[in-house]
Order: C-alpha cells, then sequence, then structure tokens
C-alpha cells in the first residue's frame, strides 16, 4: 500500500475519531477551567473567605462591586436535605421494582415495567415541576393544613419520582449480573425465594445498587426547575421537612438574570455553579472507587 | 423444625406480596400521571392556544423542533466519531482513562450548569444576544457523552467474527469500522439518537441563559438572515419546556396555567412518541440490517 492510499484508507479516519476524542476532554478541561476562572473570583477578587461561604448563612452579596456577605450554607444544606430525603423516598421503591423485575416476574417487568421506567426516564423534569406545583402542593397544604404547601416535602417527593427510574434500572442490571449459581446453591441449601433474594442477591448486587444510588442522588442534586418550582424559594434553614426553602440550583435559576457580571452577587452564583460541578465530579469518582471495591471482592 | 419453616413461608409470601404492590403502584404512577396531563391539556385546549401566535404555542413547537434538530446536527457527527474512537483505537493506557472520566463527568453535569457555561461562552464573550444557535450548542453538550457511549457500547457488542473477516479480506481497520462495523451498530446507535432527542425535547435548565425565553417569529418570512425569520438560528428562541418555566415565572397572562397545562400535554405526547419510535425503529433496523437472520442462525447453534 502506498502512502497516499494508506492515508485515504486508514490515516484520515483514524485521526479524524481520534480528534473527536481530544475535543471531548478539551471540552470537559474548557468547562472545569471556566468554572473555576469564574467561581473563584468570590475568594480571589471580593476575597471572601471559603469557610464563610459554606458554613455562614448571611447571604446579601452586593449587586454592585462587593463588600456584601456570600455565606451560602442555607442553599447547600436545602440541597442536601431535599436531595437526602428524595433518596430516603424512592429507595425502597426502587429496589423494590428492580427486585420483581429481575426475579419474581421478568416477563411482566420486560414488557411493562422496562418501558415504563423509560418513559418515566424522559419525561422532562418541568412537567414533574408544573404537575408538583398545581397536584403535589396544594394537596400538601390541604392534607397537614398549611397556608402554602411549597415545601421541602413537595420538592423530595418530585425529586424521589425523577431519581427512582435511574436508580431501578441500575439496581436491576446489578441484580441481574449475579451469576445464576447463585441462586441455585441458595434453592439447593433449601431457602425460600425471599431468603435468596435478601440473603444472597441483595449482598452482591450492593455495589450496582449503591452505584445507582450515587447516580440517583448526583441527578438529585443538580435538578433545577423541578425542585425549584416546589421548594417556595424561602431564604431560610427549613425547620421540618414541611417548611419552604432554597437550594443551590433554585437560587443560581432565579437571581443568574438579574445580576451584572463580573459583581459580587454575579460572582458567588458561579462559586455555587463550580461547587455543583465539584459535587458532581466527587460522585463520579465515588462510583469508580464503588465500583473497584466491588471487582476486589468478586 | 416446623415451626422455622413456616415463618419463612409465610415471609416469603408477605415480600412476594409486598413486590407485588410497588411494581403495581409504579404502573399505577405512570399511568395517572400521564392520563392526568394528557387530560388536562387537552380539555383546557382552545383552538387559538395551537395557533402560531403569541396566545399558542405553535411557534415553540417549531422552535423546540429547529432546537433539537440543531443540537443533533452537531452532536451526532461528534459522539459517533468519538465513540468509533473508544471503542475500536482507544488502547488502555491512561489517556483512554482520562477520557473515560471526562465522558462521565460530562454525562453527570447539572444541565443548569451547563446553561451558565452557554451563557458564558456563546453569549458574554461573544457579545450575542440570547440565541437558538447558543442553546443547540447547549443541549449538544448535554447530548455528547451519551451518544458517546452509545455508539461506544453498541460496537463492542458486536461478534469479533465481522471485523475478523473484514481484516482477513485486506481491509484496513479504517475501512473495517466504516464498511462493516459501523453498518451493524447503525440499529443501536440510531436508537441512542432518538432518545437523545427526545431528552433534549424536553430540556429548559440548558435553555434558559442561551436561547432566551421569549421569541418575536413572523411566519411568512422564510429568509434564514432576517431577525424575525423562522429558520435565523440567531434568534432568542423559547421552547415548550421553557414555555411552561416562563409562564409560572414570569407569566402575567391570563391563560398562562391553560397554556402550560397543553405544552405539559404535549411533551408527554412527545415522550411516548420518541419511546416507541426508538423501539420500532430499532427493531425495524435490526431486522433490515441483519436479515432477520441473526435469530435463525442463533437457534441453529443452539
Amino acid at each position: 500500500m502506498n502512502k497516499a492510499d494508506r492515508f485515504r484508507k486508514e490515516t484520515l479516519g483514524r485521526s479524524l475519531v481520534t480528534l473527536a476524542g481530544l475535543f471531548i476532554i478539551l471540552l470537559t478541561l474548557t468547562i472545569g477551567a471556566f468554572l473555576v476562572y469564574r467561581g473563584s473570583a468570590t475568594f480571589f477578587v471580593d476575597k471572601h473567605n471559603i469557610f464563610e461561604f459554606l458554613f455562614s448563612s448571611d447571604w446579601e452579596p452586593a449587586q454592585q462591586g462587593s463588600g456584601g456577605k456570600v455565606g451560602a450554607a442555607i442553599f447547600l444544606v436545602g440541597s442536601i436535605f431535599i436531595s437526602g430525603l428524595a433518596l430516603l423516598i424512592a429507595l425502597p421503591f426502587s429496589i423494590a421494582a428492580a427486585v420483581f423485575m429481575t426475579e419474581i416476574s421478568p416477563n411482566f417487568g420486560n414488557m411493562l415495567l422496562q418501558p415504563a421506567i423509560e418513559i418515566f426516564v424522559g419525561i422532562p423534569s418541568v412537567v414533574y415541576g408544573w404537575v408538583g406545583l398545581t397536584v403535589l402542593v396544594p394537596w400538601i397544604a390541604k392534607v397537614f393544613s398549611l397556608a402554602y404547601g411549597y415545601s421541602v416535602l413537595a420538592g423530595a417527593i418530585v425529586l424521589a419520582v425523577m431519581i427512582f427510574p435511574t436508580i431501578t434500572s441500575v439496581s436491576a442490571d446489578a441484580i441481574r449480573s449475579v451469576p445464576s449459581e447463585y441462586r441455585e446453591a441458595a434453592y439447593s441449601l433449601g431457602s425460600t425465594r425471599w431468603q435468596m433474594i435478601y440473603k444472597v442477591i441483595l449482598p452482591t448486587a450492593a455495589p450496582g445498587i449503591l452505584t445507582g444510588v450515587v447516580l440517583g442522588l448526583a441527578r438529585a442534586f443538580g435538578e433545577a426547575l423541578a425542585v425549584s418550582m416546589v421548594i417556595g424559594k424561602m431564604q431560610a434553614f427549613p425547620t421540618s421537612v414541611l417548611s419552604p426553602t432554597t437550594n443551590l440550583t433554585a437560587e443560581i435559576t432565579a437571581d443568574m438574570g438579574n445580576t451584572t457580571t463580573g459583581s459580587e452577587w454575579n460572582n458567588a452564583i458561579w462559586s455555587m455553579a463550580l461547587l455543583l460541578f465539584i459535587i458532581s465530579f466527587l460522585f463520579i469518582l465515588l462510583i469508580r472507587l464503588i465500583g473497584k471495591v466491588g471487582n476486589k471482592t468478586k | 423444625m416446623k415451626n422455622p419453616e413456616k415463618k419463612s413461608k409465610a415471609a416469603d409470601q408477605f415480600a412476594t406480596g409486598i413486590l407485588y404492590t410497588v411494581a403495581g403502584f409504579f404502573l399505577f404512577l405512570l399511568v395517572a400521571f400521564t392520563v392526568y396531563i394528557l387530560i388536562k391539556g387537552i380539555a383546557t385546549c382552545r383552538p387559538e392556544y395551537l395557533s402560531f401566535t403569541g396566545e399558542g404555542i405553535g411557534v415553540q413547537f417549531f422552535n423546540t423542533v429547529y432546537l433539537v434538530f440543531l443540537s443533533l446536527l452537531i452532536s451526532v457527527p461528534l459522539g459517533l466519531a468519538a465513540g468509533i474512537y473508544m471503542a475500536e483505537y482507544a488502547g488502555s493506557g491512561k489517556m483512554t482513562y482520562f477520557l473515560r472520566i471526562c465522558i462521565e463527568t460530562l454525562a453527570s453535569l447539572p444541565s443548569i450548569v451547563v446553561g451558565l457555561f452557554g451563557y458564558l461562552v456563546f453569549l458574554v464573550m461573544t457579545g450575542a444576544h440570547w440565541n437558538l444557535l447558543a442553546g443547540a450548542l447547549a443541549v449538544s453538550i448535554l447530548n455528547l457523552p451519551s451518544l458517546t457511549t452509545v455508539t461506544q457500547d453498541a460496537l463492542e457488542s458486536l461478534p469479533k467474527s465481522l471485523a475478523e473477516g473484514s481484516l482477513g479480506l485486506g481491509a484496513t481497520h479504517w475501512q473495517t469500522i466504516a464498511g462493516v462495523l459501523l453498518p451493524a451498530a447503525m440499529p443501536r446507535i440510531i436508537t441512542g439518537i432518538v432518545m437523545a432527542a427526545g431528552r433534549s425535547f424536553g430540556e429548559a435548565a440548558a435553555l434558559l441563559f442561551t436561547s432566551g425565553m421569549s421569541s418575536d417569529v413572523n411566519f411568512s418570512n422564510w429568509n434564514p438572515l432576517s431577525p424575525t425569520s423562522p429558520l435565523n438560528v440567531m434568534r432568542p428562541a423559547d421552547t415548550l419546556a421553557v414555555r411552561i418555566w416562563a409562564l409560572r415565572t414570569e407569566g402575567t397572562e391570563a391563560n398562562a396555567a391553560q397554556l402550560s397545562d397543553l405544552s405539559s400535554a404535549v411533551l408527554i405526547l412527545m415522550v411516548f412518541v420518541f419511546s416507541l419510535g426508538s423501539r420500532l425503529l430499532g427493531n425495524r433496523l435490526e431486522q433490515k440490517m441483519t436479515g432477520g437472520r441473526t435469530e435463525k442462525e442463533g437457534n441453529k447453534k443452539e
């Protein structure tokens, strides 16, 4: 094969796809770099302490120049509280649904639950938010006799519905990959199906299920519109699951458009975006770690 | 001995009952949710809501389709190429490991963060006003990782003999990919593209600060360079999902709730269309590409 031939038949295509791979690396690094550059201005330009940002609840950033207070603790606590509660609600249902579609009735699972999960995942988050706003919020107000139903609970329920398909499908994959010898061994020792499930299948699939949990948490943490439609956007720590509060993503969506580039307020919002980026990156590392530990125990 | 056995049998039945209940509840929730939205949307619908004016959602529907189309135009070639690289050329070195982490990081980026990045790079730094192209680029960033992964998975799940046959006939690695592997993997890749399109259809958070929350369009003007032409990519354009958000936060129209109901119904309908579409298309293509032969051959072997 001469050189020109070789170029046309191999080198050109290979170079193009390699470039695409490099582009993805470049894109990720660019996004990270811009977030770090804009997000760190709070600390280097406006001279705020990182501990103030993370642990103080005094949030009065200046609209022009600097000199205000940028304690984002309320937003951070709001995000953690709502995502945590959402996980607590979604987890038992997710694992039960995953066990059902793999161990109890695979036929029914493949025919109905699998497509249902796909549709749940596909429903846009604003639609979840809109239904949460028009159905769930009034319902909560009525049931608990509150003036308004905007609450941590409303946000957590909406999020739970949104992350539940993610956790279910990842967990189902993990359960499916448990070797069938394990099931046969458990049955031959005389265990019932339920004993087999919770003593053999679930512990074996635990790393995979944990991966699903982390993925669900990551989605919950980064979800913006649906949550901010139902949590009331009140700048206060939640005192109970029924009190309104706010979170990182709600503050970003609400105020980004109102701030002038370079002002302290604008910088503080970029710092929140950077925080979200760092958290989602930590979730990725966590998943990698779980995968490694899971492989070792096998 | 008999008692514990009875107990575990009862526990087994109880647990099975619970699992059936959860599965049933799950399906009930989906049916109730979608039927509620569809009925409410249809019940409140009036002919003028479907029009291409400020009173209707026609413009937003057009914007959504156009924006998704543009974003696929950008992300599909890139995602395919990167997926081919990952499946066929990437070694097992540090660079590949890093690239994989990059893909996962992109995949887990909150869409609001992508929106902020798009706002900064495509609008603030270029000095442009809200525009469709910026929104399409932001959505492309969201689509890119899933398109890459789907291409990679589709290629990696092909039988080894396929590539070996082609290489054995003297084709280069690239010729094998372009002529043999990619066509064989196409059904799965196309399913992935349709699913990505479905997800982009309902995206809103990444668009709030990139393609904007309003549009000013004249549907009798099809010159793509005119600022009010529907085809102009440099005009602000709100999509259906963004419209719901905008109506909720700054809507002053009297029929804001009805328009949101209708938009939600349309979005849900599109979810069904895309979900069913990707399934049917996947099956159809699978049959066409393999001539329906793989299954028979598989049976023979067994």
